[in-house]
């Protein structure tokens, strides 16, 4: 019998709700059956722990005696450039920002030490930030710059708002070229010397609900090791891209835009990342809950490695020019395995994402439902759907005149 | 027999002079070189593996002190920030002895200091920088 949201509340309420990890729910769909298991089970909890560049914190540090107007300024925190296009006193800090005297590929391979990323992990950590600003001045701000210590817990407000996360499936990266590379998917040895991948695979929220039939805007979540909302679609949300028959998408596919309030974050579910040759980000974690109304949820939860595939992407010449195909596809399960075989040969692989602490985000928002802490939440909106036309596309370039 | 992995640190005095062919010499070890270089202010080191008896691997040992050279074992020298590692995998095909290896069906990480030869193509390579050189 269906089950509403609200019901599974009332459940989470008095503790005796059901809850089980995307992993777990295989076993018990393998051992009952779909319908039995979503009679059984209220709730399913996801999670992820990778790399996500488009992230980034804002923040409102008060105002300063007298007054400066650093929106139109310059404003560096531990020496990383925030964005200071808004009001007086509000920043941006991006997670891929660094240093205006980073050498950054100089030397190549660059090293990218510390950036917006690592910034935004300090935050949270509770260490203090330097500011340094520099305005034009004006009748109401007077101030022209400021050189001063911040720390978290006296901000107005600090946010982890970003705008693309928790991507359903992603490439597994490849170097057909015969010289190493440096990239976003990790250093690529020369004619398929490796072969990267980045997912949580049967752990990962949007390979759970494929159809987003669950998650939507104002999904409550797992967020940086507190609660944040899943706030609208990602960008370069792409949910029309070809899918399997278990309605999986066999390439990246659909995002989401998260935030939530940085104060209640933990530093080791926020971490700075530096990649070599490419930049600086930030790992995020994420976790979502998924509401067991059906049965027909309850199969898309029940997915397994071995039914969700990655596109094989070479990165030295498809990925960067933008050039259509693929090297074939392969499943997470033969990715996890350790190697897996591209043009006839046996390729050694790794992932950027980190399963085991995918694994552990999932037991942990299960523990916030099972002990009550955590409600889920009636998604306010819909993500455009794999049929609603909504897609990524390219850059048209023009010439400027 | 037995086999040693030992780093090498020569002071900038030293940097010219054929030591390590006294080892051969004097003690009839054979050494392997897994790594070496001179650094910016022109101290010199060196990583070998060396072979030989138990007594013979102790008296190099000595003699390389005793000459001023400095002498750790290398398992001190590549350590993993335990915090620091969210257990990825992005060091893992840059390893190059199996130091790095992942532990299934957890998919943890796991470090085995024995196995590790100190080349440092995971320090930069790992995005959180959770391995770290220690002299």
């Amino acid at each position: 019998m269906p089950k509403t949201i609200q019901e599974i509340n009332e459940r989470i309420s008095k503790g005796n709700a059901v809850v089980l990890t995307a992993e777990e729910i295989i076993d018990l769909v393998d051992e009952k059956g779909v319908d039995k298991a979503a009679e059984e089970v209220d709730v399913v909890t996801t999670g992820t722990f990778g790399p996500m560049c488009s992230s980034g914190a804002y923040i409102n540090t008060g105002h300063a005696n007298p007054r400066i107007k650093m929106g139109g300024g310059k404003v560096t925190l531990n020496d990383i450039p925030a964005h200071a296009g808004l009001a007086a006193v509000d920043l941006y800090i991006g997670a891929t920002a660094i240093p205006d005297d980073d050498p950054r590929n100089k030397n190549y391979p660059g090293e990218f030490s510390y950036g917006g990323g690592h910034l935004i992990h300090d935050l949270v950590a509770g260490e203090d930030i330097r500011l340094v600003a520099t305005a034009y001045g004006t009748d109401c701000y007077p101030r022209k710059k400021l050189e001063t210590l911040i720390n978290i817990k006296d901000l107005n407000e600090a946010v982890l708002f970003n705008p693309r996360n928790a991507y359903q499936n992603y490439n597994c990266a490849v170097n057909a070229s015969g010289k190493a590379i440096y990239t976003y998917m990790g250093t690529l040895k020369a004619n398929l010397g490796n072969a990267n991948y980045c997912s949580a695979g049967q752990l990962s929220p949007l390979l759970n609900d494929p159809l987003y039939k669950t998650i939507g805007i104002g999904t409550r979540i797992f967020l940086g090791g507190g609660r944040g909302y899943v706030v609208w679609q990602g960008t370069q949300h792409d949910p029309g891209v070809a899918r399997a028959d278990n309605g999986t998408p066999l390439a990246p596919a659909g995002t989401l835009a998260v935030m939530g309030d940085l104060k209640q974050m933990k530093p080791e579910w926020l971490v700075g990342a530096s990649f070599q040759g490419y930049g600086a980000t930030l790992t995020v974690s994420l976790g979502i809950p998924i509401p067991i109304l059906n049965a027909d949820i309850c199969r898309h939860v029940a997915v397994k490695d071995e039914d969700l595939y990655a596109p094989i992407i070479d990165y030295s010449d498809s990925y960067p020019n933008c050039k259509p195909g693929s090297l074939g596809k392969v499943s997470y399960a033969e990715l996890k395995s350790g190697s897996i075989t591209v043009n006839g040969r046996e390729v050694p692989t790794a992932s950027l994402s980190s399963y085991s602490k995918a694994k552990e985000i999932a037991g942990i928002l299960k523990g916030w439902i099972k002990e009550g802490s955590f409600l889920l939440t009636e998604p306010l909106g819909a993500l455009p759907g794999a049929d609603s036309g909504y897609a990524f596309t390219s850059l048209p370039m023009r010439e400027i005149e | 027999m037995t086999s040693k992995r030992i780093v090498l640190h020569f002071p900038q005095r030293l940097v010219n002079q054929p030591i390590v062919s006294d080892l051969v010499r004097r003690y009839g070890l054979e050494f392997s070189i897994l790594k070496a270089y001179v650094t910016p202010d022109e101290e010199g080191l060196l990583v070998l593996e060396i072979t030989g008896t138990q007594q013979a691997c102790e008296q190099g040992q000595e003699y390389l002190a005793s000459v001023g050279v400095s002498v750790q074992p290398l398992s001190q020298d590549v350590l993993r920030n335990d915090e620091r590692c969210t257990h990825c995998g992005a060091c893992i095909p840059l390893c190059p002895t199996g130091a790095l290896s992942v532990v299934r069906p957890e998919m943890t990480i796991k470090f085995d200091n024995e196995k590790c030869i100190a080349c440092e193509l995971c320090i930069k390579a790992c995005p959180t920088r959770a391995m770290e050189l220690h002299f």
